[in-house]
């Protein structure tokens, strides 16, 4: 690990700043996802794309990974400049999400040399876009059941079965699957690999499912007999659960080593209150009511408190008695809060509150009960809320399995 | 936005937090907590003593006072450890009094009264009055000037911790009009001024002070110019402090509870695996976390004029919907057993709606938010 010359870092960070003030677009003429998991359309898509490319070539995303891969080779706290720049300049979200949030740490930690090679680079410049089979439509919140059939025939495996919730399924290059390759092991957890899949190969098919805000962003990806390289085996054959159970990791953040930026940008608490600060009922701001007001200092002390224990997992001596509890416990606590937060902004707007998207009357364009609903995907998304508290309770507070 | 605060972690305060954590394990097991219940003076002399020789009153006494010199973000790990073992004595009580002093001290009163304070004799402050709403500024209890320029006192005070040890108290009272503190001493005080009272939490002694009949010097009172803004200082201290006593409870309180969850079995299972007990657990040690952060902020951002108030508040809020909460639960998920006096939740449920009572609970505190933040 290489130190950290706060000269150089603030130079970066200068820098980085004022691309972000020349580069940002916020407004292309269409409305962009707030998430990676809401590009409904060709228009979004081929837009972010283009974002997260010119974002890598400048050198603000992968800062931290490895040059040889398409990365800066530079400290963590350069890509965290960069981060906070994209954020202040409110750029968009970064379209490659599972790339770069999970599948790409997860190749930098467990992959051969060759998988590193092959895939990285195109993870950072959304050339090769990526997307996830764990979840099935009879196994989501249980992943150890998957179902999905992988037999190995030579050098490649035969997959068939179907996977569910496929995020950017239409356009993604790569899958990382979850599969079964024995049926007959005593552990269920025992027959499951972990493959890097090409999606586009013959009987692969992908069918749009449309979510409960009306938009596209998911598909059910359908295998019949389609080929998976043995050479995209992650760990070995029968190994894929402890794959898939570290992938999880990247996935709710509880481990570092993702190449950065932001995948959503989803309200938060100082949105609502600015909501709340320009919401008039009768011709009464309606924060003089001090019921609402008690419950929006609530949400900005419960924001202000997700921050701070952001900021006390830097202090070992402060999280000496669960060092794992604050990173295992922050996706609950984030999504959670995020979900009732917007179920508030909704009720904000009183009367309103009954319009939704492309409603002129309505207010914000409707985008708060949009937010609401979709802040559901991440309460349910990545293991739900109720499996993150099983999760917590069992890895965190030590109580035996339900 | 207004700064709502962040964590800072001083070197002082990890050593202090590390000796603290050792000492209150060792030397305030439940069941000492349990025998000290009953005892009449309600602590131990010999820690008492140890706290003292440990420099643990003079955390926050400047050195020209005998102290060392730091502040109060180095004695909140030393009440958070003492929360946690729920730890019995006047230790809030002193520092808070010898804040009075600090902030708003004649020179003459630091130099006299603080050394001793800081060598460990216990003291505290009467604030809180019959009819009180938890301002700082609250106050009808009266000193008048009498002959020789005299104070004479009147009024009632109330909730007054530890007054039966504390060689000198702090007393709010109203001086022509206005708010002002004036230093007592167990000679000034008439047969009967002091009754103990009885309190929810049984760890703690506490007193009505009847104020009728206390006549004392004029150089007793603290000084005048700065009694308003040393009141503030104090509401702010004993809220930052009462925080960090509540969230040690806390964290022991669910430990506790979780003891009991891995290890007690019903219908052939360890109650634990049950997710209906599992899940609020899993909120309780949450709100726990979040109110920790709060009041490591609010200890690092104690002095920031603004800051300060805001974080001190949410961490006092926080701490006791946690705290609340958590003790709460544990009471029910300890079945049977918890609805007896043997089961130690009753010990942290208790101690909880005490801080809560004292300097303002949370809808206070949220509401005093409002008007800082909105």
């Amino acid at each position: 690990m290489s130190t950290v010359d706060p000269k150089d870092l603030a130079a970066f960070a200068e820098q980085a700043d004022a691309w972000c003030a020349e580069n940002v677009v916020r407004d292309p003429g269409f409305m962009l996802p707030l998430t990676f998991m809401e590009v409904g359309t060709d228009d979004q898509f081929h837009f972010l794309r283009d974002w997260q490319n010119k974002v890598w070539e400048a050198g603000y995303l992968g800062a931290a990974w490895p040059k040889a891969y398409g990365g800066g080779g530079l400290p963590q706290a350069f890509q965290n400049a960069a981060t906070r720049a994209m954020r202040k300049h409110q750029g968009p979200i970064m379209l490659n999400a599972i790339g770069i949030n999970w599948a790409g740490p997860l190749i930098l930690e467990m992959g051969t040399e060759a998988q590193k090679a092959a895939y990285l680079k195109g993870i950072l410049s959304a050339e090769d876009i990526w997307c996830q089979g764990f979840s099935e439509p009879g196994h989501g919140s249980d992943l150890g059941s998957a179902q999905t059939r992988a037999v190995r025939n030579g050098d490649h495996y035969v997959v068939n079965g179907s996977k569910i919730w496929t995020t950017l399924g239409r356009y993604a290059k790569y899958m990382i699957l979850l599969a079964r390759t024995d049926p007959s092991t005593e552990r269920k957890y025992d027959g499951l690999s972990f493959f890097l899949m090409p999606m586009k190969a013959p009987g692969i098919e992908t069918v749009p499912i449309r979510k409960l805000t009306g938009e596209h962003g998911f598909t059910q990806t359908f295998f019949t007999d389609a080929k998976a390289p043995a050479e995209g085996l992650v760990g070995p054959e029968g190994g894929g659960w402890k794959v898939a159970m570290r992938t999880l990791e990247y996935e709710r953040g509880a481990r570092g080593g993702q190449a950065g930026g932001y995948v959503s940008v989803g309200a938060n608490a100082f949105d609502v209150f600015d909501l709340a600060r320009r919401t008039q009922r009768g011709g009464q701001p309606v924060l003089d009511d001090p019921l609402v007001a008690d419950e929006m200092v609530g949400f900005l002390m419960e924001i202000q408190a997700l921050t701070l224990n952001g900021q006390r997992t830097q202090v070992p001596e402060l999280v000496a008695d669960r060092p794992q509890g604050i990173p295992l416990a922050s996706k609950l606590m984030g999504t959670e809060m995020s979900r009732r937060l917007n179920d508030f902004a909704v009720r904000l707007t009183g009367a309103r509150g009954a319009y939704y998207v492309d409603e002129p009357d309505a207010v914000d364009n409707g985008l708060w009960a949009r937010n609401y609903l979709n802040a559901f995907s991440a309460t349910i998304g990545g293991g739900t809320s109720q499996i993150q508290a099983n999760i917590v309770g069992e890895h965190v507070l030590g109580l035996p399995k339900s | 936005m207004k700064d709502l605060g962040r964590i800072g972690f001083s070197e002082d305060q990890a050593t202090l937090l590390e000796v603290a954590t050792d000492f209150c394990q060792r030397r305030s097991p439940v069941a000492t907590v349990r025998r000290l219940m009953a005892d009449e003076l309600g602590h131990d002399r010999a820690v008492w003593a140890e706290m003292g020789d440990l420099g643990w009153l003079g955390v926050a006494i400047p050195e020209a006072y005998g102290g060392s010199g730091l502040g109060l973000a180095e004695v909140v790990p030393l009440v958070e450890q003492m929360g946690r073992r729920l730890v019995a004595g006047p230790f809030i009580s002193t520092t808070l009094a010898a804040q009075a002093l600090v902030a708003g001290g004649t020179e003459a009163q630091k130099l006299e009264h603080l050394p001793r304070l800081a060598a460990g004799e216990a003291a505290s402050v009467a604030l809180g009055e019959p009819d009180t709403d938890w301002e700082p500024d609250t106050i009808s209890a009266v000193a008048r000037r009498g002959d020789g320029g005299r104070l004479s006192l009147s009024g009632r005070k109330i909730l007054v911790s530890d007054a039966g040890a504390a060689r000198r108290l702090i007393v709010a009272v109203r001086l022509d009009g206005a708010p002002a503190l004036v230093l007592l001493t167990p000679d000034d005080l008439p047969a009967g001024a002091l009754r103990r009272e009885t309190v929810i939490d049984e760890t703690r002694r506490s007193f009505s002070l009847t104020l009728d009949g206390v006549i004392v010097a004029e150089d007793r009172l603290l000084d005048p110019g700065r009694a308003l803004a040393t009141l503030e200082h104090l509401h702010l201290a004993a809220n930052l402090l009462a925080a960090a006593d509540m969230v040690g409870g806390t964290q022991a309180c669910i430990d506790y509870t979780l003891d009991y969850l891995r290890t007690r079995t019903q219908f052939g299972k360890v109650i634990g695996s049950y997710q209906a007990l599992k899940h609020p657990m899993v909120d309780a040690y949450t709100r726990y976390e979040q109110a920790r952060s709060h009041l490591y902020s609010a200890a690092h951002c104690f002095n920031e004029q603004g800051t300060g108030e805001i974080a001190v508040r949410m961490a006092k809020a926080s701490a006791d919907v946690a705290y609340s909460f958590a003790a709460d639960r544990s009471i029910q998920f300890h079945g049977g057993f918890g609805f007896t006096w043997d089961c130690d939740a009753q010990l942290y449920r208790r101690r909880a709606i005490w801080h809560a009572a004292q300097f303002g609970d949370a809808a206070f505190h949220r509401k005093k938010l409002a008007r800082l933040l909105f």
